[in-house]
């Protein structure tokens, strides 16, 4: 019955002259859906671009339906039926969904003219079948992150591929969206299609997968039944070491609100009559579907965004103009959802990244000094552990969770009482996690206050005091103490249940 | 033959650990240097090389401003036309305030005055009614010329004030009056740049401009100060250059500025797209533009041909920089 579709024989990649990967044999099987973790830099991107061809391994042979393949590069990939759900979008803004789709394969209606009618059905076609609200002709540049990633999911699927690599196809979607997309690759799978499955979110991995491999350090780990091992197990295996407990304790806030939001609204109608208060040393959970105006209500918060009526008030005072200066000047700091355009500056150097925000703080008779910076920035890479070849290096050069943390001291040196954090998470391993949840407590610990917006229910339910569930741009219940399970905050996300706050 | 081998190694190790980018235009000027000493006996006269660097100091002393736009994610093509334009109204003011000290500090004043106004009304358009920076400074132009011819009804703005020329003509030192300012206006934007939360923010900008809004840059009012600045220098050249020549033809005046400015901060490696620059560069990068055009005339290559081979040095600079990265 099983048929092995990929097979690696003795696979190692070393990268000048370390080696990321070493000795590895899998076979995967037709219509498997295989899953693959592991913490970052243990080696599953590596992996993967040795089977769609992008990197050629160091040593060991690869073959494909039982055939070896020996020079292999991504268009041969292609061809014999390789696709890749990359983790980083690879769509271009000013085109068109259908174009995005079809682009370098498109359909000629003769010689010189598209088939334009016929992408556009198949697209049409493509959508339905993910239950995707996406009109072929809408641009990639205007939809919602999650609605990009499906674009990428239907692109593989377009090209009929025999094996369909998923690289982290879940973490911009909502419940919905990713129950849509199991189910998907259930049918593709019946159909013979075989997935490899990249994730971090153990749940889906255990949910979906039919057998998991491990990986770490460059080193296989582990190969098992879905049905053999638990998260707790995947989480163990993929550190090294017993982990204890995710989440700190969460420990009471104190009465007195440090911020006030009364029926706020923005004025371009993604925030509507939104009203909460965050009190000292708490963290507020919002929880929500992608769209439901989260980031939107905090950066209207921030000033980033245009108010249109209500009140901000920050210890009992009203904040008059909004400007992301005066935010910060009233001790609001913000970690924003995505890092790479709205968090770091890649071609600045380590210490410009950390004072950018608070700048004004290393100024001494109009001039910047360097030293201060400098010294600063050292204090910050021991106290956070931050890998950097030198305190003068390009952001360019970390690792993604080291400019995540760059990213985190920059609003950090604000010295901020309120610090809302946007999906911090999103992408990072378990230990990186970790290291956030409890960065997150110690803070709470020392009296500042938390806005804490995630997309995964299980961290707003271990780490939130109260949770806030927006929907359509206003708040649909603040939930409390046992009210705060999944299901309820399911409810208010997607209105089966409102209740007025 | 096999230590000859080893040293050319060496030598290209060493060249490849250069940062081009930073010191790319430095070791050109030197090459250049040493090269036209050799070229021509003529060159290394204390009288060509001022020579050299007068001519070079007007469109200098805009690139220095036009290099804060650059890197700040902007450009300025009016600043050509803004130059006669101000020009013209500092020689209106001298005479008609006597051409005397007073009226060449009214003159000065009023320069100042509508070089910023200029500089000011693109950053407002830039700004506030979001239009691109090529549009908006293409537009002014074309409008800052015709306002010259306008004002001239095209005749030539002219001037006897001997004082007034002493500015321009003028040396202190035994360096012309024109290339101090060029000198002191280098040190001056280089802290700028480098040291003062303007200079940061406008890098930052120009790097990022939604990381800059997010970590609570007032974006707009830094790019429109860049433009201020650039009106500002434009309005010394202004000066510099009317005093000069004690008149301003409203149609050649200033003409092609905007090009020379902009190639002297490509050339010092600041990149046109943004976020990185150096204001020592820029002052490199109209010193390699100068000293090639002197050299062709050295060498009595005919004009006509003087732009071909600028545009190449431009290219030229371009491609290594890529080349680079």
């Amino acid at each position: 019955m099983a048929e092995p579709v990929v097979e690696t024989e003795n696979i190692a990649k070393e990268f000048s002259g370390v080696r990321v990967l070493n000795d590895i044999n899998i076979e995967i099987n037709r219509g498997e859906i295989f899953g693959l973790i592991g913490e970052n830099g243990a080696g599953k991107s590596t992996l993967i671009k040795i089977i769609n061809g992008i990197y050629q391994p160091t040593e060991g042979r690869f073959f494909f339906e039982g055939e070896e393949v020996e020079k292999m590069d991504p268009f041969r990939a292609k061809e014999i039926g390789i696709s890749t759900i990359p983790q980083e979008f690879n769509l271009v803004d000013h085109l068109n969904v259908y174009e995005n789709i079809f682009l370098g394969q498109e359909y000629q209606k003769n010689a010189l003219l598209l088939d334009r009618k016929r992408m556009k059905q198949m697209t049409q076609e493509l959508m339905e079948e993910l239950e995707a609200d996406i009109s072929p002709e809408d641009r990639i540049g205007e939809i919602s992150v999650a609605q990009k990633q499906m674009v990428e999911i239907a692109k593989a699927i377009a090209y009929e591929s025999k094996l369909l690599i998923m690289d982290e196809p879940t973490t911009v979607l909502t419940s919905n969206e990713i129950e849509v997309l199991f189910s998907l690759m259930r049918d593709l799978s019946d159909q013979g299609v075989t997935i490899v499955y990249i994730s971090h979110k153990l749940r889906e991995v255990k949910k979906i997968c039919n057998r998991v491999m491990v990986l770490r350090d460059g080193e296989f780990i582990s190969l098992q039944s879905t049905d053999e091992v638990t998260e707790h197990d995947m989480a163990n295996m993929m550190v090294g070491r017993e982990l204890n407990q995710m989440f700190p304790e969460t420990t009471p806030p104190e009465e007195e609100p440090v911020l006030e939001v009364k029926g706020l609204s923005s004025r371009d109608g993604r925030v509507e009559n939104t009203s909460f208060q965050l009190k000292k040393g708490e963290i507020l959970g919002f929880a929500g579907l992608v769209g439901a105006g989260r980031t939107e209500l905090a950066e209207t918060i921030l000033g980033i965004r245009e108010k249109k009526e209500g009140e901000i008030l920050i210890k009992g005072e009203k904040l008059e103009v909004s400007s992301p200066r005066q935010a910060v000047d009233n001790g609001v700091a913000y970690l924003p959802e995505d890092r790479q355009s709205t968090g770091i500056i890649a071609n600045f150097e380590v210490p410009k990244n950390i004072t950018l925000i608070s700048l004004q703080k290393y100024i001494r008779n109009f001039l910047i000094s360097r030293k201060r910076e400098k010294d600063k920035t050292q204090d910050y890479i021991d106290e956070f552990n931050i890998q950097v070849p030198s305190v003068d290096s390009k952001l360019e050069t970390l690792s993604g969770g080291n400019q995540q943390k760059v990213s985190l001291v920059k609003s950090l040196d604000t010295e901020p009482e309120i610090f809302i954090f946007d999906e911090p998470t999103r992408g990072i391993d378990i230990s990186a996690k970790m290291d956030i949840f409890n960065f997150i407590n110690e803070l709470v610990q020392s009296g500042i206050s938390v806005i804490f917006i995630s997309s995964e229910l299980e961290e707003i339910i271990g780490m939130a005091n109260r949770v806030a569930v927006m929907r359509e741009g206003s708040i649909s219940g603040i939930l409390e103490g046992d009210e705060i399970t999944e299901e309820r905050i399911m409810y208010h996300a997607t209105g089966l249940e409102t209740r007025a706050v | 033959m096999k230590t000859s081998k080893t040293y050319l190694t060496k030598t290209k190790n060493f060249l490849k650990e250069i940062d081009l980018s930073k010191y790319g235009p430095l070791i050109a000027v030197i090459v250049l240097v040493v090269a036209s000493s050799f070229a021509s006996p003529y060159f290394l006269r204390w009288r060509n090389i001022t020579n050299v660097l007068r001519q070079i100091s007007y469109t200098g002393i805009i690139a220095l401003g036009m290099t804060f736009v650059i890197i700040a994610g902007g450009i300025d093509l009016s600043v050509g036309s803004m130059t006669a334009f101000v020009g013209g109204i500092v020689i209106i003011m001298v005479n008609h305030f006597g051409g005397g000290v007073l009226a060449i500090f009214i003159a000065i004043a009023v320069a100042v005055l509508m070089g910023a106004a200029a500089g000011a009304f693109n950053g407002l358009i830039i700004t506030k009614g979001k239009v691109a920076p090529f549009i908006v400074t293409l537009g002014t132009w074309g409008m800052f010329r015709s306002l010259t011819l306008y004002i001239s009804g095209a005749g030539e703005f002219r001037t006897n004030s001997q004082l007034f020329s002493e500015i321009g003509m003028g040396y202190f030192l035994n360096i012309p009056i024109p290339v101090w300012v060029l000198l002191v206006f280098t040190a001056f934007y280089g802290i700028l740049l480098n040291r003062t939360k303007f200079g940061r923010y406008a890098c930052a900008i120009g790097s990022n401009e939604r990381v800059a809004k997010y970590s609570a840059i007032n974006v707009s009012k830094i790019k429109f100060i860049t433009y201020i600045i650039t009106g500002f220098n434009v309005a010394i050249t202004s000066v510099l250059l009317s005093s000069r020549l004690n008149s301003i033809n409203p149609t050649t005046a200033g003409s092609g500025f905007e090009l020379d400015a902009i190639a002297a901060v490509i050339i010092g490696g600041t990149a046109l797209s943004g976020g990185t620059g150096s204001v020592l560069g820029t002052l490199l990068g109209a010193i390699i533009l100068g000293i090639v055009n002197n050299m062709l005339n050295l060498l009595g290559v005919s004009p006509y041909l003087q732009g071909t081979v600028r545009g190449l040095v431009i290219i030229g600079a371009v491609l290594i920089q890529r080349q680079r990265s």
